[in-house]
């Protein structure tokens, strides 16, 4: 077991240092000259040659990616064009807002997901099976920024103002910051006031970036409960008089929660893509925002930084779920168990 | 005693001897095996939904296809006829400002006076091509790698696929849009920039089929023929992977207008006044409580476009797997 950990562990280095090298050529050598971007159009040669130098821009394309590497493994990924502050303290400025609102989506779409989808296993054919799955194919189909106006319309207008329009917070609300999640820190210091804002602004951001990975959760579990349902153990389980939700939840479910469990790792890996889009619909103030507008202006080095963080996360989620496969399936642990 | 029970095993025998001869040796089941292709598309037929969707399709192509035809081309602000209210989807007409849904603008009219309907054709066409475009050029280089990388192995094998493992470590959407500060905005950049995101997975799904049929009796018997590697790739190994991709490209479609409309969303995809169905929702924002049609309407596009894809892809899967045809 502790061999098949290392290994895997082994194996994400080269991943994170070829994604490295393919965004690096990408921003540094493919793409446009960023000196007239950044100092206006109006800029001369001259003090575009000076800024050129200044970010170390005029080297060989291999003694600035090395550079870059040694910052990287040190913990320097440069500053940016336009501030000259860190790209570090930039993002971390803002991670906590992309991780709270990821967090909180995966949850929902895990809990649901899961729930709708045994509810359409178990009474399959029926109307239950047939909504949920409705929901499933919507939550596939319907793009993530139409989904998030769309609720918005509903819950936010200026006659139905259930929840607020946009934002992470309201202003002067902001709990003192401990762990940078505002409902995690308003919850620390007691502040009930601040947990109820930051959870109403939390809802509909959410909701919409869960959606999709919801509707992916929710297939399936119902295909594989589908199968699970049908194997002789479960009829054991059946025939030996145990009661069905006893049947449904330790029988069959945990045999399910398998590769439910790899799709789940997966897809916290596509919603901090998702969410990119939703933090623009609801101007949440996370990386994901932070890229888009960083890629408008040109701002590489951050878009580097961002980049190789989210291939990181990405990368050692789908990690974290290959090794809680191997623990939740004993044959994988089994026959690794052999080999060593 | 044992008469008896000799007479019934004789008995059984017989038995499955007919019981075999009517599984096997039916004749018109032996002689005239029934065209896959045939058996596909009627299993796809006998589903609704992908049925509903592949006639939902033909129609919204016919549609972006033909339709644009009759749109005015001089930048006039009338429709084409008192009937047909078809206007220039570029041409802005300050007179008719955010006007709701009428006989006259049937989906309402944008911040510029645009007409959303036309608008709303016009994108279908671009959503439409570009998604068709991305996937196609996806698959084509999809299906190189994942062949050569599955078929010849070795170094190359191992080379190729960390290239995919890495593509594969950034989202979607973030590589596209990082692809599109490279190549700059536009909408054949964006297609640029789907496709390529779109590779590894049909590398990845080509290499692993091929490498499964790889040593199937049948490539060995085109091996001991004596034909030549590229023969055996094209020849046989990949007429068998058609099914697995015919799906994947089905559903890659969907993927691919999701993504053009979130890159038209984010101002990065088309470039104004041309139409297209996210880039619409992107720049009606502003409008979201005051104009909803400005929004809706392309968003809807969007959604049953997309939907209908993704039920054609689920149908197809169905209908080409055998084991899902006898359920």
């Amino acid at each position: 077991m502790l061999k098949f950990i290392i290994k895997r562990i082994l194996m994400v280095i080269p991943v994170l240092i070829g994604v490295s090298i393919i965004v690096f050529c990408l921003l540094r050598v493919f793409a446009p000259d960023p000196a007239p971007i950044v100092l206006g159009e109006h800029a001369t040669q001259a003090s575009m040659q000076k800024w050129r130098d200044s970010q170390g821009l005029n080297k060989p394309v291999i003694t600035q990616y090395v550079t870059y590497m040694e910052g990287v493994f040190k913990g320097d990924l440069g500053t940016s064009y336009y501030t000259q502050t860190k790209v570090t303290d930039e993002i971390m400025a803002r991670f906590p807002a992309t991780i709270e609102l990821a967090i909180v989506a995966i949850i929902f779409a895990s809990i649901v997901g899961i729930v709708l989808g045994v509810v359409a296993a178990v009474k399959k054919n029926s109307i239950f099976d047939a909504v949920s799955t409705l929901i499933a194919l919507v939550g596939v189909s319907i793009p993530i920024f139409w989904l998030g106006i769309l609720l918005m319309m509903i819950f936010c207008g200026p006659t139905t103002h259930i929840f607020p329009a946009g934002g992470r917070i309201t202003p002067l609300m902001d709990p003192s910051h401990i762990t940078g999640l505002f409902t995690v820190d308003a919850l620390l210091t007691g502040n009930w006031a601040s947990f109820n804002d930051a959870v109403r602004h939390l809802i509909l951001p959410a909701f919409t970036l869960g959606m999709y990975s919801m509707a992916i959760i929710t297939r399936i579990t119902r295909s594989t409960m589908l199968d699970s349902l049908n194997q002789d153990y479960v009829r054991t389980a059946r025939a030996k008089g145990i009661r069905e939700v006893k049947v449904i939840m330790k029988h069959a479910l945990r045999n399910s929660m398998i590769p439910v469990t790899t799709v789940i790792g997966l897809q916290f890996g596509a919603l901090l893509g998702g969410a990119l889009l939703t933090e623009s619909v609801f101007s949440w103030p996370g990386i994901g925002k932070f890229t888009v507008d960083c890629i408008m202006k040109s701002d590489f080095p951050i878009v580097q930084g961002i980049v190789l963080l989210i291939a990181a996360i990405f990368v050692l989620v789908n990690l974290a779920a290959d090794i809680a496969y191997a623990f939740l399936d004993p044959r994988i642990r089994y026959t690794s168990k052999k080999e060593e | 005693m044992p008469e008896t029970r000799k007479n019934k095993i004789d008995k059984m025998m017989a038995n499955a001897t007919a019981l075999t001869k009517n599984i096997v040796g039916d004749e018109t089941l032996a002689e005239k095996p029934e065209n896959q292709w045939v058996e596909m598309w009627r299993s796809l037929l006998a589903n609704k939904a992908a049925t509903i969707s592949l006639f939902f399709i033909l129609f919204i192509v016919l549609v972006a296809i033909f339709v644009p035809l009759f749109m005015p081309k001089t930048p006039t602000t009338e429709p084409v006829n008192s009937k047909i209210m078809l206007y220039n989807p570029t041409v802005t007409n300050m007179s008719a400002v955010r006007e709701k849904p009428s006989a006259k603008h049937w989906f309402g009219t944008d911040d510029l006076g645009m007409d959303i309907f036309s608008r709303i054709i016009a994108g279908a066409r671009v959503s439409l091509s570009v998604g068709v475009i991305a996937v196609a050029i996806a698959l084509t280089i999809g299906v190189v790698v994942g062949a050569v990388a599955g078929y010849i192995g070795g170094w190359l094998d191992t080379v190729l696929m960390r290239l995919m493992d890495m593509m594969l470590a950034v989202p979607s959407i973030l590589l596209a849009i990082t692809l599109m500060a490279v190549l700059g905005k536009g909408i054949d950049k964006a297609v640029i920039a789907i496709s390529l995101v779109y590779v590894p997975e049909y590398a990845r799904i080509v290499r692993s089929t091929i490498l499964s049929i790889k040593e199937n009796d049948y490539t060995a018997a085109a091996k001991l023929t004596g034909d030549s590697r590229a023969r055996i790739i094209f020849r046989h190994v990949l007429p068998n992977t058609l099914s697995v991709i015919i799906v994947r490209a089905t559903l890659g479609i969907s993927g691919a207008i999701l993504d053009t409309a979130a890159l038209g969303f984010l101002g990065m995809g088309v470039q104004p006044p041309q139409a297209e169905w996210g880039a619409m929702l992107g720049w009606a924002r502003g409008y979201i409580f005051q104009c909803p049609w400005m929004l809706n309407f392309p968003g809807l596009s969007i959604t049953l476009a997309v939907l209908a894809f993704n039920l054609l892809g689920d149908g197809l899967r169905d209908a080409f797997d055998p084991k899902a045809r006898i359920k």
